[in-house]
């Protein structure tokens, strides 16, 4: 039945009115020519020739990325294995501590997990020795230990979707439980994976409280560098980076679409080409 | 052990045992081991050398300053009550935003739905940071929407009660405003989970029994979708009772949430014990009640 | 007022979504206290006839009216019809007696009133002792049983059952179409069924209307269109039958003679109206309606073949008789006596005769 939905179509159209609004506006403010940032004085792009020439930005941009790449490949394997984990053995000592460990840190306020981290660094080095100084293995450390419970849920929960009855083929037909984790249940959740390394990727590279409780001199990450400038105010050029970093995503969100869209209507076209067929 | 015997183990119980303890043993040492410090932390005492803590001295080995004062000293109370103040009602906010959101997601054509929720999700992935900036564009004295909603103001009311501009930033508005803003993803993507899960024929079937779609609304939607509502109520607010970006960017420095007061105490005063015994109590009061209602949720979810 | 109102008086009714036209132009009477089903193949538009009875859907064209009362733009809960959802579509978060219940909350009864109701619910299907479960926790059946009694708790001038069986296993299946029948008859509510399985469609209706592409090919009793198809659609969908193109030689003293080639000779049948000589036409054949023996029997219609294929059930047979033209027959026979070789049933490439009453033959224009 077609009934009309006028409250629930306009409370769409306000709450991504909401979403949006703000974000233009600082893509629009990007290319003003004024120094002040709330007052239009033309067009310029002024703005992006001074933040690609500004040699800090680069560099805490490629720290970011390194840091974001180590940690989601590192986060990736550690939380797949803890969501395989989790998923197929139901019973291990220890097993309901190891489910709490894997939420906690979902949960857990930013700030807590900052400042527990940097004690713990802290008195590792009275202890220890280590770390003699903060930076990124710091900072890598710490991330992957936030953004693997990311990847563990997306695993566990695609693994609670997937049929068991695939695995317990390959098995009869000889192969070893980590061979069949190897050659099936990898390859399965693969998507759910990759999904989980993207995620990871991206929460490294935004994270700003837990990395500037984590880092030492000298490691400024973007996301820091940005905290520092924004702490002073509004300004152009930040309206600048923050265009460019919101596009990037954007162009990425869309590309991902589009592929997976096309994948969609392929594995669709496929099905009925095959039914067709049958029949 | 010679190689044959390690292979067999590893083929029959070994490979299992890796998988269970390489990312066990990585969260016993990089994230419950912290943690317990923190909490060891917490019954010390603040001392001026480095690091700015010890054991014992003056006070017996376990001081519960840190504790005593979180209850008694007006400012670490009056942070937790703000913070939860503020934290409620940007909850019930992004609640009353988001369900309709997330009704309507369920409701449009196919096509569309998915182009909507990668707009809901799109935020998700640009900086959060970011996002908490752009409002700080907006809300600023001389800003475009500053002055529309100024104008708007000053056309409505009598001419006394005009102002120069509308005084957004630096007030606890600004921080519940851009909480909903930020967190209203983490709302309506659970809402829209549990509720696009809803068989359409138990809408039918409650018009065809004669209850009015409101009627309906009321008996079958909203019930079936209160785990979404508590997902989604506990992923709004217990980050947001914890928020150190937000506050310290757009909030009023002169009622401080809690999150900046755990973060001053440990950097500026240098007082651990007093921020670790902060840290634990909101811990208790935020992951408490999840951990209790998770609890229950799996129970209940095992009679079935 | 003319000849008595029919209580369901479906008029000209179409349903088209964008360029699919579900239901054309379909007109049906129902009378109170009927079972009445629509029976016919998936997109046959049976479903969405239902949806257009229960109000989810409203027509392009036509009108429906129930009780003298036009049912245009009435919504769905406003309509004195319920209905039993294929899915049984009961409320998981609420008890079977709420479930029930649900309905009466817009009746203007006392609690005690609506409490009995239930009661007197729960008594007719049988679940007094599972009042107080939830529905995920009760088997298939039970869930059938809820669903039918929720529908009746507001007493509706109509209840309308999508696929009210399908859910169910064979056996349970069985049992429930007397339930069923049997509840029809205490409530007196007359049921519209609709249904994809034919047995089901005769055991249970008073009348069946048999649909196809939006149409209704045919209405009548169970027994009308088993043995009086009116087309060959129908002819094939209901029950097993074997058809031959025929063309007619000659008509006379009510009676047809059709030359048959596939069976290899002339065929008597009954006279048709509306036929003429040398017209082409269908002469179809239920298997049980065909007698199969060794030796070839008096009378008209009969026919040599050799058996091809032989099911044996026990209490009969299923023949596959393969006949001289090269056309294969299906018949039926019951295996009635027991004994010597005499009586011995034909077996696998016996020569046989296949004969048939020339009543038994149907004849379509087609």
């Amino acid at each position: 039945m077609k009934r009309r939905h006028t409250f629930l179509v306009s409370m769409l159209a306000f709450g991504f009115a909401f979403f949006y609004i703000p974000i233009l506006s600082m893509i629009v403010y990007s290319f003003n020519e004024s120094r002040l940032a709330s007052v239009w004085g033309g067009f310029s792009t002024k703005w992006y020739v001074s933040l690609f020439s500004n040699k800090q930005v680069i560099d805490a941009l490629m720290l970011s990325l390194e840091i974001a790449f180590v940690s989601a490949c590192v986060a990736t394997i550690l939380g797949t294995m803890a969501g395989i984990a989790l998923a197929r053995f139901t019973k291990f000592r220890g097993r309901l501590l190891f489910s709490g460990l894997v939420t906690a840190p979902l949960i857990m306020p930013e700030v807590i997990t900052g400042i527990s981290s940097l004690m713990f660094f802290i008195m590792m080095a009275q202890w220890i020795g280590w770390p003699e100084q903060r930076g990124f293995s710091t900072v890598t450390l710490s991330h992957i230990t936030f953004s693997m419970v990311f990847v563990t849920t997306i695993v566990q929960a695609r693994m609670l979707q997937s049929d068991r009855a695939i695995e317990e083929a390959a098995m009869d037909l000889g192969s070893k439980p980590w061979e069949v984790m190897r050659d099936v249940t990898v390859p399965v959740i693969f998507p759910a994976i990759m999904s989980g390394w993207l995620l990871a990727f991206t929460i490294s590279l935004d994270d700003v409280v837990i990395t500037s409780f984590t880092t030492g001199p000298g490691s400024t990450t973007l996301p820091l560098l940005i905290w520092s400038k924004v702490k002073l105010g509004v300004t152009p050029d930040i309206n600048a980076l923050a265009t460019l970093m919101v596009s990037t995503v954007a162009v990425g969100v869309a590309i991902a679409g589009v592929v997976m869209n096309r994948a969609e209507r392929r594995r669709q076209l496929d099905e009925q080409m095959a039914f067709r067929a049958n029949g | 052990m010679d190689r044959k015997r390690l292979a067999l183990w590893f083929d029959r119980k070994g490979w299992s045992d890796i998988l269970i303890l390489a990312p066990y043993v990585w969260l016993l040492l990089f994230f419950l081991l912290p943690f317990i410090i923190v909490v060891g932390m917490s019954v010390g005492t603040k001392t001026p050398t480095a690091p700015p803590i010890s054991f014992g001295g003056d006070y017996p080995l376990i001081n519960l300053q840190g504790y005593v004062r979180t209850v008694a000293d007006s400012l670490y109370f009056r942070a937790f009550i703000t913070s939860l103040v503020s934290a409620g009602i940007a909850t019930v906010l992004c609640l009353l935003i988001g369900y309709p959101m997330a009704l309507g997601l369920t409701r449009v054509s196919r096509s569309w739905r998915n182009i909507l929720l990668m707009l809901v999700i799109l935020p998700f992935w640009t900086s959060f940071l970011l996002r908490v900036y752009a409002w700080m564009g907006l809300m600023g004295k001389s800003s475009w929407f500053n002055a529309g909603l100024t104008s708007l103001w000053n056309d409505i009311v009598p001419a006394s009660w005009a102002v120069e501009f509308v005084p957004m930033m630096h007030s606890n508005f600004a921080v519940v405003l851009v909480m909903v803003y930020t967190y209203l993803p983490f709302m309506i993507l659970p809402l829209y989970a549990s509720l696009e899960r809803l068989d359409p024929t138990l809408d039918e079937a409650a018009l065809d029994l004669g209850s009015k779609p409101w009627q309906v609304f009321l008996d079958v939607t909203l019930p079936q979708s209160i785990p979404g509502i508590i997902a989604g109520g506990m992923l709004v607010f217990i980050p947001a009772a914890g928020e150190l970006v937000i506050p310290t960017l757009v909030g009023d420095a002169s009622s401080p949430m809690i999150g900046r007061v755990i973060s001053d105490q440990f950097s500026a005063a240098r007082d651990w014990p007093m921020a670790s015994a902060i840290a634990v109590v909101l811990l208790v009061l935020m992951v408490g009640p999840a951990v209790l209602y998770s609890h229950f949720q799996a129970k209940a979810e095992g009679s079935k | 007022m003319a000849a008595a109102e029919p209580f369901l008086r479906i008029e000209n009714i179409s349903k088209s979504f964008g360029t699919f036209q579900a239901v054309r132009n379909v007109s049906l009477n129902v009378e109170k206290g009927e079972i009445f089903s629509l029976l016919g193949g998936s997109g046959c538009g049976k479903t969405t006839l239902l949806r257009m009875l229960a109000g989810f859907e409203e027509p392009s064209g036509g009108k429906i009216y129930l009780d003298g009362r036009d049912m245009t733009g009435v919504a769905p809960w406003d309509r004195p019809v319920h209905m039993m959802f294929q899915s049984y579509a009961l409320f998981p978060h609420m008890t079977v007696e709420k479930n029930i219940g649900y309905g009466l909350k817009h009746e203007k009864l006392s609690p005690q009133q609506k409490a009995d109701r239930v009661r007197e619910m729960l008594e007719l299907v049988q679940l007094v002792p599972y009042a107080t479960r939830k529905p995920h926790q009760i088997s298939g059946g039970q869930r059938q049983r809820v669903a039918l009694a929720r529908a009746l708790a507001r007493q509706p001038k109509l209840l309308l059952l999508d696929e009210p069986l399908a859910a169910l296993d064979k056996k349970l299946r069985e049992r429930t179409q007397f339930e069923l029948m049997a509840i029809q008859a205490r409530t007196g509510v007359t049921f519209i069924v609709v249904t994809h399985d034919q047995e089901e469609a005769m055991t249970l209706s008073d009348r069946i209307a048999v649909m196809d592409k939006g149409e209704v090919k045919q209405v009548g009793s169970p027994g009308d269109i088993y043995e009086f198809p009116n087309s060959r659609f129908v002819a094939d969908f209901i029950g097993s039958i074997t058809s031959f193109p025929a063309t007619i030689l000659a008509r006379s003293e009510a009676q047809l003679r059709l030359s048959v080639p596939a069976l290899g000779g002339d065929v008597v049948a009954r006279d048709v109206p509306g036929l003429s000589e040398g017209q082409d036409a269908t002469v179809s054949i239920r298997p049980e309606k065909l007698h199969i023996s060794r030796d070839r029997p008096e009378g008209a219609n009969a026919f040599p073949g050799k058996v091809k294929d032989l099911a044996y059930f026990g209490k009969d047979s299923l023949y596959r008789v393969v006949l001289s033209s090269g056309a294969l027959v299906q018949a039926h026979a019951v295996n009635a006596s027991r004994g010597g070789e005499a009586s011995r049933a034909p077996g696998w490439d016996d020569q046989v005769w296949i004969s048939f009453d020339p009543a038994s033959a149907i004849v379509l224009a087609e």
